[in-house]
């Protein structure tokens, strides 16, 4: 192994190749602010360019270090303008948004670098030690644990995304079920609740109902409130983007924790950085104490840091199946895997053995991008953090045309853009009465996984036996039972107390 | 009545239709050797409509207790008139206007027309920064759209193309 690590580390350092990493980083991270352009569709974009330069370590580096820019970028607008345009980072808004609204954009921005930072390296390091023995971990979970899995993830949401509330939560996570099955599911070809439109007939776009559920009532809210855009006006000082030593214990530990949970996550073909990010915002916050858990969502640096080291962990952890198996478990490694063959190379067990410079260089690469993407970003906070010192006239005008050109760019079909507006309306209102969004959007982008992981384990059992034949389906049934059932219980629990309390008075 | 509980209701009665469809309409068109699947597309919507009609209806009936804090959203639909639901109300139907115009108008003309009619309706009245602006953000992202990413995006109105 040191062999190998010391042949990755001469070819990652040569010039040309750091040179890959910086330009790959910066393409990233500013094509990444865009809603809408995903690492996926940037890496696609940069397939081309990374196949011309022929060498196939080069071209691997270039592409991790747009990978890693992207997300970096991603999390930029999910920040500064609610904005999400990557499922993965819809939960790096929960706190972030608020956070930025309090004038602390700079300090929600370095916050996620670092995070970002720790979990990509941390989960470079793991890779490096545990991926061979990890891949055969990962072929024991069968479609039947994935459905579990994911009923988990959405339970586990649905429990503490609500405001105390588990019944609005719930019911979102439904809608968003609901909604996820409007079109051709991938199993049935035949399409479903498309009511005879034909622009209904792929589903709705993942991008239109983020920008529906997230940017387009925020931007209304600043309309409606014109008081609102002040206190987030200030938001470029520079004073105060340093994070205080108080505040990097706090998320030192969550940090940690996630890193290794999120890197555990993406190892699983299918799961990847969203369930991710999801799960270690949601385990992060049951962690909590007591007023801390008050904070979330309200602007918890706990909570922008969870999801973030989750969220890049997870990323790192998707290179495993990729590498070593040769089957890529996200949208984002299965176009790794067309570059890769594309430049002749054949991922799989014989990867380490046979192209050992290839496999070593990569993860010697994520390292290297990791540490740039820092130096790169941390100097440039300020500046991000700016857009939200832009006159109030014009940031609505334009965030509202970001979400309508997101939509556009994603569906290609201008129906598309009045499904936006339509929806957009129906958050507002569910806003207005207190029900959380979040549930109803990862509802929406788990459920065809979940419909498709339940239909195929459904195929191979020939009924719903499988949640009974296989004990770690069952085991994780039970604990989304007891993760929506806990937080009622316990403030059933909690009035007791008060009951009793105002009776012995 | 609060608002909470009508939504509920709205969404209960959307997912009685919903199911309505899954249980008695969807299997109708269903092929006769993929009704001895163990899974039909309808399966999965049926388990979706039943559970959101129980949790809809909970909600409806106000089964669970509120927490005790207060339950305003952040924003108070009861002081709605004092917000300026007006300019919201214009911005909406600016952005359906602009969905209708993008294909018959052509990017271009469409996007600078919206940016500068949103400005103009949240108070903007320096059209001498304002229109050079707007033009030059509709020229950068069709550029970025069009000639960097392939996505087509016809720059002009139907007539002149």
């Amino acid at each position: 192994m040191i062999d190998g690590i010391l042949i990755g580390l001469s070819t990652a350092f040569s010039i040309s190749n750091l040179l890959m990493v910086i330009g790959g980083c910066l393409i990233g991270t500013f094509i990444g602010m865009l809603p809408g352009l995903g690492p996926m569709s940037i890496i696609a974009i940069m397939i081309p360019v990374a196949i011309s330069i022929g060498d196939p370590s080069a071209a691997l580096i270039l592409l991790a270090g747009v990978y890693y820019g992207a997300i970096f970028g991603g999390s930029t607008s999910s920040i500064l303008i609610n904005a999400p345009g990557v499922a993965s980072t819809v939960a790096t808004s929960f706190d972030g948004y608020p956070m930025a609204r309090q004038g602390k954009a700079g300090k929600a921005l370095t916050v996620a670098a670092i995070s970002s930072f720790a979990g990509g390296s941390i989960g470079a390091i793991l890779l490096m030690i545990f991926a061979p023995a990890l891949a055969s971990v990962a072929l024991l979970f069968h479609s039947a644990e994935y459905f579990a899995l994911m009923v988990v993830g959405l339970s586990a949401i649905a429990a503490f995304a609500g405001s105390g509330q588990v019944g609005k939560a719930l019911l979102m996570t439904l809608v968003g079920l609901m909604m996820a099955t409007v079109g051709e599911g991938a199993l049935f070809n035949q399409p479903r609740f498309t009511m005879g439109i034909l622009d209904l007939q792929s589903g709705f776009g993942f991008i239109t109902l983020a920008m529906a559920m997230f940017a387009l009532p925020e931007a209304l809210f600043l309309v409606l409130d014109p008081s609102r855009s002040n206190s987030g006006g200030s938001g470029g000082d520079i004073k105060d983007l340093r994070i205080t030593k108080a505040e990097a214990k706090k998320i030192a530990p969550v940090i940690g924790r996630q890193s290794i949970q999120g890197f555990l996550i993406g190892v699983l073909p299918g799961a990847g950085a969203t369930i991710a990010s999801f799960l270690g915002y949601a385990v992060e916050r049951n962690l909590a104490s007591k007023e801390e858990q008050a904070e979330f969502g309200k602007g918890s640096i706990k909570g922008l840091a969870a999801p973030e080291s989750a969220n890049n962990a997870a990323c790192t952890g998707s290179f495993v199946p990729l590498l070593t198996l040769g089957i890529p478990g996200s949208g984002t490694t299965a176009i790794l895997l067309g570059a890769l063959i594309a430049l002749n190379v054949s991922p799989g067990p014989r990867l380490m053995i046979d192209q050992p410079e290839i496999f070593w260089s990569v993860i010697i690469s994520m390292y290297v991008g990791n540490v740039i993407l820092l130096f790169l970003n941390l100097p440039m906070i300020p500046y991000i953090a700016k857009i939200l010192a832009v006159p109030r006239n014009y940031l609505i005008p334009f965030i509202l045309f970001f979400t309508l050109m997101g939509a556009y760019i994603g569906q290609n079909n201008a129906t598309e853009l009045l499904i936006l507006v339509g929806f957009g309306v129906c958050a507002t209102l569910l806003r207005f009465a207190n029900y959380p969004l979040a549930p109803l959007l990862i509802g929406f982008i788990l459920g065809s996984m979940l419909e498709d992981n339940f239909s195929r384990s459904m195929q191979l059992y020939d009924g719903i036996r499988f949640i009974v034949e296989r004990p770690m389906t069952m085991g994780l049934l039970a604990l989304a039972v007891i993760l929506v059932a806990l937080p009622t219980f316990r403030a059933r629990l909690v009035r007791k107390k008060e009951l009793q309390a105002a009776e012995s008075d | 009545m609060a608002l909470d509980r009508w939504i509920a209701l709205v969404i209960l009665a959307v997912s009685l239709s919903y199911g309505y469809t899954a249980f008695f309409m969807m299997d109708a068109g269903l092929p006769p050797f993929m009704r001895f699947n163990p899974i039909w597309p309808s399966t999965f919507p049926k388990v979706i409509s039943v559970l959101a009609a129980i949790t809809s209806l909970a909600i409806v009936l106000g089964i669970e207790k509120k927490p005790s804090g207060d339950d305003t959203g952040e924003i108070d639909y009861r002081r709605l008139k004092e917000y300026k639901i007006g300019q919201a109300i214009f911005l909406l139907v600016l952005m359906a206007t602009y969905a209708l115009m993008l294909r018959p108008a052509g990017f271009l003309l469409s996007t600078v027309v919206f940016l500068v009619a949103g400005a103009a309706l949240l108070g903007e009245r320096r059209f001498v920064i304002l229109i050079p602006v707007a033009a030059l953000a509709a020229g950068v992202v069709w550029y970025l759209v069009q000639q960097t990413l392939g996505i087509y995006l016809s720059p002009l109105p139907t007539f002149l193309s």
